[in-house]
């Protein structure tokens, strides 16, 4: 029987269908055996790279594996902590705002006495061009939160200019900024909660 | 089919953008600014090529009535592929074009050429129509998002660098320095308009050429 025939049977069709989706499937299966391992490794290379940007300077541990779960208003937070002989000396975390078009996801770094050590944006989906400001490739505008904490400004003054507060906005996105300033203040806050258990320092008794 | 008329198709005549007017969905999300553009049709040709070559090699095993879905499942799964092992193997580069790989998938001028292209030529042939096909989606969209980023940030190829490389940062230019922007052109409706007056430029280029070439052929012509 010639192709031709055999392309017109039923049976032929079907069994060529299930052998293109098995030999699809098999490859896919083989490709991410062969790759997840790499997959793993940088994604860890990612966040290691973005945990030494928010924390400058050498800490004595491995920030992946040194962390404890925080519960935060809007699920768990999971918390990276440097340390210096033995002490825990900055911690990291992730704190989310609602942007303009989707959630604005910052990584932060802040040490023991609260002070913000960085701050960056992992994800966000806001206007490119305007909302991307965020980005310290784009912008240096991120830059501004070095050195604050809930005191220094006071809290009134954690807002964008428009807004009375003492962080720029952007030319034609204020909603992005303000996103990231809520952010960034509510990560603060549950720095200074929760800050016995996020130093490992919580004393007998206490929950 | 000579692969100069190939070329020229892809190119020009049957631009999959500017006369198929297919791939509206990933050309207006992703042509904000020129190197966006530039990325996403990159990408594209990459696949366009790859799966126009398995397409043309196994076109004579595959039957006209299931043919559908046996080349989704192909172009989904060579995806897929592409996506994982430049995830794992070139993540610098996957972080700047993950977004677009996943948009490909959705990309129905894939599916378009394999149906009308790839199923019935020969793998070489394929292999052209796919990068010429590729190579005119990526001017397209570098148009488009050219267009878009000079009116809408006064600026062209902005971040480059983070595409193709330290080595073209020089292609970063700001032609309008302390622009305040027109976010009209960056947001999708600009893309719509961009599109829109892009398109009726060739159509009128197209006009004038076959204008002039009607009339070279007119005074060629013998006089009875």
């Amino acid at each position: 029987m010639n192709l031709a025939a055999l392309r017109a049977q039923l049976s032929y069709q079907t069994l060529l269908l299930g052998s293109v989706v098995l030999l699809t499937s098999g490859a896919l299966a083989v490709a991410s055996r062969a790759t997840d391992a790499d997959i793993q490794a940088a994604a860890a290379r990612d966040l290691q790279a973005s945990l030494a940007q928010v924390l400058p300077g050498q800490y004595e541990n491995d920030l992946l594996k040194d962390t404890v779960l925080i519960g935060a208003p809007d699920g768990a937070v999971t918390v990276y902590r440097a340390r210096r002989a033995g002490k825990v000396e900055a911690v990291v975390f992730q704190t989310a705002a609602r942007g303009y078009a989707g959630p604005v996801v910052c990584i932060m770094g802040v040490a023991r006495d609260g002070q913000l050590l960085g701050v960056r944006v992992l994800k966000h989906t806001e206007t490119p061009g305007l909302g991307d400001k965020i980005e310290p490739a784009k912008d240096p505008w991120i830059h501004a939160f070095e050195g604050k904490s809930l005191g220094a400004p006071p809290a009134d003054k954690w807002a964008v200019k428009k807004d009375g507060g003492v962080f720029d906005q952007f030319a034609g996105a204020t909603i992005t900024p303000r996103a990231v300033v809520r952010a960034v203040k509510g990560g603060l806050e549950l720095f200074a909660r929760e800050k016995p258990r996020m130093l490992g320092e919580l004393k007998e008794g206490q929950s | 089919m000579t692969y100069a008329r190939i070329a020229k198709d892809g190119l020009w005549d049957n631009n999959v953008v500017f006369a198929q007017m297919l791939a509206l969905c990933p050309t207006l999300a992703v042509t904000g600014s020129a190197t966006n553009g530039l990325g996403m049709g990159l990408a594209t040709t990459a696949v366009l090529l790859a799966s126009n070559v398995l397409i043309s090699a196994v076109r004579h095993l595959v039957s006209d009535e299931v043919r559908i879905p046996v080349y989704i499942v192909l172009i989904a799964t060579l995806v897929t592929l592409v996506d994982m092992s430049l995830n794992a193997w070139a993540h610098e580069l996957y972080k700047v074009l993950g977004l677009f790989i996943a948009l490909i998938v959705v990309n129905c001028a894939i599916l378009g050429r394999a149906e009308s292209f790839a199923s019935k030529s020969p793998v070489l042939a394929s292999a052209a129509d796919g990068l010429m096909m590729g190579l005119g989606f990526t001017a397209a969209l570098v148009a488009i998002g050219g267009v878009r980023e000079i009116l809408g940030s006064g600026t062209l190829f902005a971040n480059a660098h983070l595409l193709l490389g330290q080595g073209f940062a020089f292609l970063e230019l700001t032609l309008i320095p302390e622009y305040r922007g027109y976010l009209l052109m960056i947001l999708p409706p600009g893309g719509f308009l961009v599109v829109g007056f892009l398109l009726a430029g060739k159509r009128l280029l197209d006009r004038r050429l076959a204008a002039r070439q009607a009339a070279a052929s007119l005074s060629l012509a013998p006089n009875p």
